[in-house]
């Protein structure tokens, strides 16, 4: 499904800020699987996810969707395989647009735009539908500029725009940060049922230990660009913080004590 | 007077498809493109050379309106391409439009008025048609031929003409490629996620915006009866004053509604002009210094309007506040001496 083999990306080479993000990461996706990434601030997670989905191009390695060789396929043209959702909530709409032309943009990730209506009347439909099944109070607001919706609601569109033209891999990039603990509750529920409702094959980034060990079958932590442990599915399920914490002290040969960042519950 | 304004309102709808195109990269694409300055006056000199040389009007405008696109997607590629700051993509365009425009021309003005062009064939059809006869008589007969306009047949091609431009970019604006084109100025990050080549988006797009302008450049010099090679100094300017003022004074509620109001707009800025230039002490020479004034205008009103207000209402309530600290407390408080 998703293969990477051996990638490699350093931020500003040749200098004295040089960063290796990611060290040498090589990871595979079965189909359906759902992966959740932890990790420090900093230890290449968003870097991962950035390298699967184009925005950045690695300085070495492969990454194959399918049977498809991406690993230097631009953004635009492999999103047509790949959904996303961002951290900010405002990343992922179009503000100044409304409900049902962001869905309909979303729409245009696997078919080509062309002169036909963006939000044709069956379109219309469809979409009140998808939103009634989504369990967002949506349905009625079509016509409502995205902008005027609360960082939740907009969240919840991005989710749904990003999943209900089922991609063959969802990258989620700590996309209920931002929220408030109630409404990144719910955004949490509704990821689970989505990717439960379309078998999606998805990498989950968080911050949030239990949110990581919640969602999922599998799980992997990285530090300072490299993957340091790794959960398999019968693992994960007997998987708790405190195993968390001690699998980093572990691998890493430092305490975790001071790391807030990681501890976040 | 009353011949000035029916002047300034033909002008307008004809000033109106550039007005809609400047709101195509500005509002949509919110990209501020200085290249209008250069493919207005290229869209009128491709068209008066190809009206000199015996093409048809028709023709002779699309022609120009293609020009314009070319210019518009070159600035697009600086930009996108060449990484071009899009101001700077702009200016360069602008400046090798200039030289461009005189090499097309051949020289820096070109007469149109012996040439057939889109309104000496339509006045001719228009003549055979005896309409002007009856729109006349209700002036004749209120006895105010003076204030009616010696010709109607030009403001009803020019509403004509951008009711349909208007239309076509409204429809084009609602399609699947036009909503990915709102997207691109919108939030770029997004729809690139979703599949979209915002680079190509930009290019098309100004591309279609300076189309517009063009094709608005190439109907003015016919309407003129000249081309001149400065003729779109400070046009990106009239442009943005048509987008404020009729946003300001019409609204933008939806699509449709904002592009009704950039047309309106773009009327209206002429006949402001028009009323200005009535003023006694007005010489033709400042027509560029009240094009300035009024789109500062257009700009500063709304914002001091509301410095006003809450000035105003600050005031009132300080004062309120005070006398009632006085009843409550018998003290007085004043503002402390500061200099």
């Amino acid at each position: 499904m998703l293969n990477l083999k051996q990638i490699e990306k350093t931020f500003y080479k040749g200098t004295p800020d040089e960063k290796r993000a990611i060290d040498n990461v090589s990871l595979t996706l079965e189909e359906g699987d759902f992966v959740t990434v932890i990790g420090s601030n900093g230890a290449g997670k968003s870097t991962l996810l950035n390298l699967i989905a184009g925005v950045l191009f690695p300085d070495q390695g492969l990454m194959a969707v399918d049977d498809l060789n991406m690993t230097y396929l631009p953004e635009h043209k492999r999103s047509k395989w790949i959904g996303r959702v961002f951290q900010d909530p405002m990343a992922g709409t179009a503000p100044h647009m409304t409900i049902e032309e962001n869905l309909a943009l979303a729409l245009g990730r696997t078919k080509k735009r062309g002169l036909g209506r963006g939000v044709s009347s069956s379109r219309k439909k469809e979409f009140k539908k998808l939103l009634q099944d989504m369990n967002v109070n949506l349905h009625d607001r079509l016509t409502t500029q995205v902008g005027l919706l609360s960082g939740g609601e907009r969240q919840a569109l991005s989710l749904l725009m990003a999943t209900f033209t089922e991609p063959r891999i969802l990258l989620l990039d700590e996309h209920t940060a931002a929220l408030d603990p109630a409404r990144a509750e719910h955004i949490t529920s509704i990821t689970r049922d989505v990717v439960d409702q379309h078998q999606l094959t998805t990498l989950m980034v968080t911050h949030d230990m239990e949110q990581a060990l919640s969602l999922g079958n599998r799980l992997i932590m990285m530090d300072e660009g490299k993957i340091i442990f790794h959960a398999d599915a019968e693992e994960k399920k007997k998987l708790t913080v405190a195993d968390l914490l001690e699998a980093f002290q572990k691998a890493r040969g430092k305490s975790l004590a001071d790391d807030k960042t990681l501890l976040q519950k | 007077m009353t011949g000035a304004l029916f002047g300034a309102i033909e002008s307008g709808l004809l000033y109106a498809i550039m007005a809609l195109g400047v709101y195509i990269s500005f509002r949509i694409l919110d990209f501020p493109d200085l290249t209008v300055d250069g493919s207005f006056v290229t869209g009128g000199a491709v068209a008066s050379v190809l009206m000199v040389s015996g093409t048809s009007p028709f023709l002779a405008t699309l022609a120009g309106g293609a020009a314009g696109f070319i210019a518009g997607c070159m600035t697009g590629f600086l930009h996108t391409k060449g990484k071009i700051n899009p101001l700077l993509s702009g200016i360069l365009m602008m400046i090798a439009l200039y030289s461009i425009n005189l090499r097309i021309m051949g020289r820096p003005n070109i007469p149109l008025l012996n040439e057939e062009t889109l309104f000496s064939q339509i006045e001719s059809w228009w003549a055979s048609t005896g309409i002007d006869a009856a729109l006349m008589t209700p002036f004749q007969e209120l006895g105010m031929e003076g204030a009616a306009p010696n010709t109607f047949y030009v403001l009803l091609f020019g509403t004509l003409l951008i009711i349909g431009v208007k239309k076509v970019l409204d429809w084009f604006l609602q399609t699947e490629s036009g909503i990915a084109l709102r997207a691109t100025g919108d939030n770029a990050k997004m729809i690139k996620s979703l599949s979209a080549n915002t680079g190509l988006y930009i290019m098309i797009g100004l591309g279609l915006s300076n189309a517009l302008v063009a094709m608005s450049g190439a109907l003015i010099v016919q309407y003129n009866g000249f081309a001149d090679v400065g003729l779109g100094v400070g046009m990106i300017i009239v442009g943005l004053a048509s987008v404020i003022i009729g946003e300001g004074v019409f609204g933008r509620k939806s699509i449709a509604r904002t592009t009704l109001a950039v047309v309106l707009g773009a009327v209206l800025y002429r006949i402001i002009l028009a009323v200005a230039m009535q003023l006694e002490f007005v010489k033709a020479s400042d027509l560029k210094l009240i094009t300035a004034i009024i789109v500062t205008g257009a700009l500063v009103i709304p914002t001091f309007s509301g410095q006003i207000k809450e000035w105003m209402e600050r005031k009132r309530q300080q004062k309120a506040l005070t006398q009632e600290l006085k009843q409550e407390r018998g003290q007085d408080v004043a503002k402390p001496q500061t200099d």
